[in-house]
């Protein structure tokens, strides 16, 4: 089980909200650095290790850039939102961030609440009012891969990339 | 129950016999492209193998002519990458350059019933050749060009039923601005285009739509199959092909028709495309820094012929860059024969090599504080081509032209009509 405190966004948070494309080639810490600048300056030294995000409808759409490692970078313990861009989701995966559509859930939290995740049967608690959500089930397989750290450990046990 | 024109390309490619929403499918990659980003030493892995190098292509988009010396030495490191595995197929900075996307369209390397992959979102755009493509992330890209696979969740189906045809002066660009205004967005969805108007769209148009499907946020944007398509591929590519049309009791999420022939121009307001279009009149008379027509869905032959249509004998108007990348320098080069290029610069427009550029904010036309650009490519979220205090709004080709004469957004039939103010109002 997974529990931390929340922060909230709303609808169609994009991913470069998350990365702007002047960082698309900086530095993983100069990446994490800019998480949010242009929406909500400041998050990136408010947030901390195990945190987690509630977000709206849509969340992560736009580009390929690996916006999903940056949260991760920032500590982010897990993504929960109404519903994930599709290549933000594979992102997730790729880069082991934990991310779980969860209709409901950006009503049922109100920000600094705490949050617990289970990954065994995917229900979501909010610790302060007590109410359990439903998420919808991430396949076994590309869980393995949001909690083993993403795609690139596999593909060096299978001797496909070079170790960095 | 059938199945949807994706829903057949994931059975083929997984060996099923059937696939629905909700599966997970893994599939054979028929086509992995790789752009300069895949190089670069920030995010590049040393690939020790490749699974098949004729099934992989190489075009360098987003920083070309490299434009500082990281882009300069990961261009050097995909040439001896592509050397190294035996990849033919690498389109670097000169005759054979140009945006990815654009680059498998002139091409033909999507061809009809295939997968293909890349690690740029708008991918998609390959959708208009009846191709199973999307973007994916880069670790997922190196997984799909080491092992010849890559997986999808399966997602349903939203059909749009086309009928009728653009009237003269409204675009591709003004038809996604509708679908995104009236729609909004299809997390998890697929879209779909068929029916009896899809033939009054030019491969161009529909390779618009297709791209700007990852606006929609989309997963796979998908045309059907038709004479001109198959025309258009078989003169670009020998290779065989084996298009899938949807079974006719395919199972929609929805059925939407759309008459063409009812589409107006419209502007998307500045940071998002979802649910935020207008009217042109609406926002007619806000001043602009820049304009700017390019990128995989707007930098085609059809778009650059448009915009200068719309500027021929007329001039940008004072204090503002209009900026035009056509999306591959065999457009480009297309571009100069049909004289578009001579009335574009003659205007006053820049005309820049083949590169998704300003874009996203790259090179070639940043957007500075404060800046207002309407633009004629692919997103306008906050901060997307520069400084995140710029305003961006999105529009078509014809409008975006029409509004550097101006000065100010305007609507094309205003300016071709003569009511133009040159910007000096």
């Amino acid at each position: 089980m997974i529990a931390g405190k929340t922060w909230k966004f709303g609808d169609n948070i994009n991913t470069d909200l998350m990365l702007p494309g002047a960082l698309l080639l900086a530095s993983e810490a100069e990446q994490m650095r800019a998480v949010f600048a242009a929406n909500r300056p400041g998050w990136v030294d408010q947030v901390q290790a195990g945190d987690i995000i509630v977000g709206g409808l849509n969340y992560g759409m736009g580009s390929s850039r690996p916006a999903a490692r940056s949260l991760r970078n920032c500590g982010i313990a897990a993504l929960l939102a109404e519903s994930i861009n599709g290549l933000f989701f594979r992102n997730a995966v790729n880069f082991g961030l934990l991310a779980i559509e969860c209709p409901g859930v950006h009503a049922a939290f109100a920000e600094g609440q705490v949050c617990e995740v289970s990954v065994a049967d995917f229900t979501v608690r909010n610790r302060d009012t007590g109410a359990v959500l439903q998420a919808q089930p991430v396949p076994q397989t590309l869980l393995d891969m949001m909690l083993g750290g993403g795609v690139y450990p596999t593909l060096e046990k299978q001797g496909l990339i070079a170790p960095r | 129950m059938g199945m949807t024109i994706v829903e057949k390309i994931f059975a083929r490619a997984s060996g099923q016999a059937r696939v629905a929403p909700g599966d997970l499918v893994v599939v054979d990659v028929d086509c992995a492209v790789m752009i300069d980003m895949s190089f670069h030493k920030n995010q590049r892995r040393d690939i020790l193998k490749v699974f098949d190098p004729e099934r992989i292509v190489i075009a360098y988009d987003h920083m070309v002519p490299a434009p500082d010396k990281d882009a300069a030495e990961a261009h050097a490191y995909g040439r001896e990458f592509a050397r190294r595995f035996g990849i033919a197929r690498l389109h670097d900075v000169g005759p054979d350059q140009g945006v990815s996307h654009a680059i498998v369209a002139d091409r033909a390397y999507a061809l009809p019933g295939s997968v293909l992959v890349c690690s740029d979102s708008h991918t998609c755009a390959s959708g208009a050749f009846n191709c199973a493509a999307r973007g994916i992330g880069g670790p997922d890209l190196v997984a799909a060009i080491t092992t010849g696979k890559t997986w999808y969740r399966v997602g349903e189906t939203v059909r749009y039923d086309l009928s009728g045809a653009l009237r003269p002066g409204v675009s591709a660009k003004d038809l996604f601005l509708h679908l995104a205004g009236t729609y909004g967005h299809h997390t998890n969805q697929n879209v779909e285009f068929g029916g009896p108007g899809l033939a009054s769209l030019s491969i161009d148009a529909r390779r618009t739509i297709a791209a700007m499907g990852a606006e929609l946020s989309a997963e796979f944007a998908t045309f059907e199959c038709d004479d001109a398509l198959v025309e258009y591929v078989t003169a670009r590519n020998p290779a065989p092909f084996s298009p899938q049309a949807p079974d006719p009791d395919a199972a929609y999420a929805e059925r939407r028709a759309i008459d063409l022939a009812a589409m107006t121009p419209l502007v998307a307001l500045p940071d998002a495309v979802i649910r935020n279009s207008v009217p042109v009149a609406e926002v007619a008379g806000e001043r602009i820094n820049q304009a700017y027509i390019g990128s995989c869905a707007n930098g085609t032959l059809s778009d650059l012929a448009e915009a200068a249509r719309v500027v021929k004998g007329r001039k940008v108007a004072p204090g503002v860059r209009l900026i035009v990348t056509p999306n591959t320098q065999v457009v480009y080069t297309a571009a100069l024969k049909a004289g578009y290029v001579e009335t574009l610069v003659e205007a006053g427009a820049v005309v820049t090599s083949a590169t998704c550029g300003a874009c996203f904010g790259g090179h070639m036309g940043v957007l500075g504080p404060g800046e207002t650009c309407i633009t004629a490519s692919t997103r306008n979220f906050k901060g997307r081509m520069g400084d995140p205090s710029a305003r961006i709004f999105m529009a078509s080709p014809a409008t975006v032209a029409a509004s550097a004469i101006a000065g100010h957004i305007a609507d094309a039939g205003d300016i071709i009509g003569g009511q133009a103010d040159g910007g000096r109002a």
